[in-house]
């Protein structure tokens, strides 16, 4: 009888060896090596949808081009295979998705696109020293949590603020001073209330009067309130840090109640550095700055992204050099690590140096997480396209400022 | 403190927002008035509505304006039909059943509608939404006023149906007396449906008339029932009237609280409202004592 509840011990030598062998089974695998699973989580339903498409075709353009060059070659050329996760625009399933790709055993994830989606997802895959290298998740606060784990290849807010403030005190100085008075438009998440702090503390040393700072919420249904207050305060400066349903939103209503600022400088505004707005709205759009990610315009690289990007139906936008450019350094860092171990991954990215690829960083490098190399680009909607404007190392043209009213 | 000239015109945006979401709450305070139940299905059949006028759109470049023509009779069948053959018969007679028969029903229709179209919010990208109506130095969204109009039409017509046709003779009967109305010959359970009917039919039009400027994904109906409901109680449940007064006073004091206190907190006047009301009067402005 007692046989029957408890094993007799070989039956439990026997198990126990089965499972040994079960989990030694992973690495012989990975030894052996025809692929290396890549996490790729973007939000591609939901409120930022088209964002997380285009990181969703950044990432698949590198896989394409890393296997049709031969893989991984450190790795015997394994190919890169793309395990995707949906992250529909809601960090709590941001998080039960990255729970998904562990279970699928990904090497390392790549992605996020909003900052509340990281924080879930890169923490999610902490417990399981995941490596996760975030695209464009911008707030500061992402790389300061002492996970191990998380990397941030683009610049944070607050690298992004300081670089758009001197560049924006350059312009204005350079035109003669038009400019004083500021209205400050922001979403009221992670990613636009901290970056509106950090303006008001910044702007007012720099000589600017801030009138009044707006907040609405993601997504939003309509602008009319908060073009309402811009029109009875009169600003020279609209500067908007929202996402890009909310930003066009806010542009088209400021053209509809025919509000012209003398510029309207966007801080990592969402529709700015956006293709698809500038087709589908040109008038809104003309003579909108943005200081954002933006890849190096003189690579020409780029170029060819973008002919891809329409060949595959879609207006180009940042997302797809960032996700592209991100990926691959991530199939740098895999190749570093020797074998698609977590830990040595994460050991790759602390202490090495990568390419930046088409982004204007050189060669990247992790300080506590964040790439120190990391650098935003201005741009502005000149004539129906998206020119860079400075830093005068990466300018197409020249910056149209202040606007004829 | 704001100029006059923007002060007047957030008020009148809170009014052509207003006039929508009143017609939004004349369908929910019709269905209340005569079957005395809270219909919970009353957003997710909203969004319905508005996924039609999108499809319309989408499918066929159909005019959202236009597409009243199709959506609201298909609305007004849908509603009969739900009444008539799921909620009547699921029912047995008990109001309690009702409401969670109701409340069912948007459980399944938003998660039907999320496994359709997935949570993308989708919009009518058309340049008609940011024309404007020029009033002296005021410039009026033209979607806006065209909703205004238009709701307060449908209200007017929905008056009329109910005080000077047979069947609006037949529906105030029913929600007066029911036993009374079955007496001398009247088909209860057909004007149940009707009027849930109407009630849908009301919906099918503020859809159309919110696509032009508004978004759709399967749960932006919640957040105008949470309006409409605050419209109901403080025009009083039941009554028309009370549901264009209400809508028009909640679309103005969100445009204002909106304003003066920013987007994100633009809703807390609503609610704020919904509480005084039934602190201070809880049959509402026009609705009879209990």
């Amino acid at each position: 009888m007692t046989s029957i509840l408890s094993p007799s011990r070989r039956a439990v030598l026997r198990t126990g060896l089965a499972a040994t062998s079960l989990v030694a089974m992973p690495s012989i695998l990975r030894a052996q090596g025809s692929t290396v699973k890549l996490g790729i989580i973007q939000p591609v339903t939901g409120a930022l949808a088209n964002d997380g498409d285009l990181g969703k075709l950044g990432a698949e353009l590198a896989v394409q081009d890393i296997n049709a060059a031969g893989g991984l070659k450190a790795l015997g050329g394994a190919k890169l295979e793309i395990v995707f996760a949906d992250s529909r625009s809601s960090p709590e399933v941001a998080a039960q998705e990255t729970e998904r790709l562990n279970g699928e055993g990904v090497a390392a994830i790549v992605g996020g696109f909003g900052s509340g989606l990281c924080a879930t997802a890169s923490q999610a895959a902490s417990r399981y020293d995941l490596p996760y290298l975030i695209d464009v998740g911008v707030a500061d606060q992402l790389t300061k949590r002492g996970l191990k784990n998380t990397f941030r290849f683009s610049p944070s807010f607050g690298m992004v603020t300081k670089d758009a403030l001197a560049r924006l005190v350059a312009l204005n100085d350079a035109a003669g001073k038009p400019a004083r008075t500021v209205v400050i438009v922001h979403e009221d998440g992670l990613f636009g209330s901290g970056l509106a702090k950090l303006l008001q503390a910044e702007l007012p040393k720099l000589g600017f009067e801030i009138l009044e700072t707006v907040s609405h919420p993601t997504p939003a249904r309509d602008m009319a309130n908060v073009v309402l207050r811009i029109r009875s305060l009169q600003p020279d400066l609209v500067i908007p840090s929202n996402y890009y349903g909310e930003f066009v939103l806010l542009a088209r209503t400021m053209q509809q109640q025919r509000v012209r600022p003398k510029g309207i400088y966007a801080i990592l505004g969402g529709g700015a550095s956006s293709l698809r707005f500038v087709k589908e709205f040109p008038q809104a759009a003309e003579g909108v700055m943005d200081c954002n990610h933006w890849p190096d315009p003189k690579n020409p690289l780029t170029a060819e992204l973008r002919k891809r990007t329409e060949a595959a139906g879609r207006a180009f936008a940042y997302n797809v050099p960032m996700n592209y450019s991100a990926v691959r350094l991530m199939a740098e860092a895999i190749e570093k690590a020797g074998a698609p171990d977590r830990l040595k991954i994460i050991e790759a990215l602390s202490t090495q140096s990568f390419a930046s690829g088409v982004m204007p960083y050189g060669q990247s490098k992790f300080v506590e997480g964040q790439n120190t190399s990391a650098l935003p680009l201005n741009t502005q909607v000149q004539g129906g396209d998206v020119k860079v404007i400075a830093p005068p190392d990466f300018a197409e043209a020249k910056a149209n400022f202040p606007l004829k009213a | 403190m704001y100029a006059p000239q923007i002060l007047i015109e957030a008020a009148l945006n809170g009014l052509m927002t207003g006039a929508v979401y009143a017609l939004i709450a004349l369908g929910l305070t019709l269905v209340y008035g005569v079957l005395h139940i809270i219909n919970f299905a009353h957003g997710a059949l909203l969004t319905c509505a508005m996924f039609a006028v999108w499809g319309a759109f989408a499918l066929f470049h159909v005019d959202p304006y236009w597409a009243m023509i199709g959506v609201v009779p298909l609305m007004f069948g849908a509603g009969y039909g739900l009444q008539r053959f799921v909620i009547g018969p699921a029912s047995h007679g008990s109001d309690n059943n009702v409401l969670l028969v109701t409340l069912g029903l948007s459980i399944v229709l938003e998660n039907a509608l999320l496994a359709l179209f997935r949570s993308d919010t989708r919009a009518l990208d058309s340049d008609a939404a940011l024309q404007v109506v020029e009033l002296g130095p005021l410039l009026l969204s033209t979607p806006r006023v065209i909703g205004f109009l238009a709701a307060i039409a449908v209200t007017g017509v929905l008056w009329l149906v109910l005080n000077r046709t047979d069947t609006g003779r037949a529906i105030r009967a029913v929600a007066r007396e029911k036993l009374g109305a079955r007496l001398v010959g009247i088909e209860v359970d057909h004007v149940y449906a009707v009027t849930f009917g109407l009630g849908c039919a009301c919906l099918a039009v503020a859809a159309c008339l919110l696509m032009p400027t508004y978004y759709v994904n399967p749960r932006s109906g919640a957040a105008f029932v949470l309006v409409a409901f605050t419209i109901v109680v403080l025009g009083g449940m039941g009554s028309i009237a009370g549901a264009l007064v209400g809508g028009l006073i909640i679309g103005v004091v969100e445009s204002f609280s909106g304003l003066l206190l920013g987007d994100s907190l633009g809703q807390i006047g609503i609610f704020l409202i919904f509480i005084l009301v039934l602190l201070v009067r809880p049959t509402g402005l026009f609705g009879a004592r209990a």
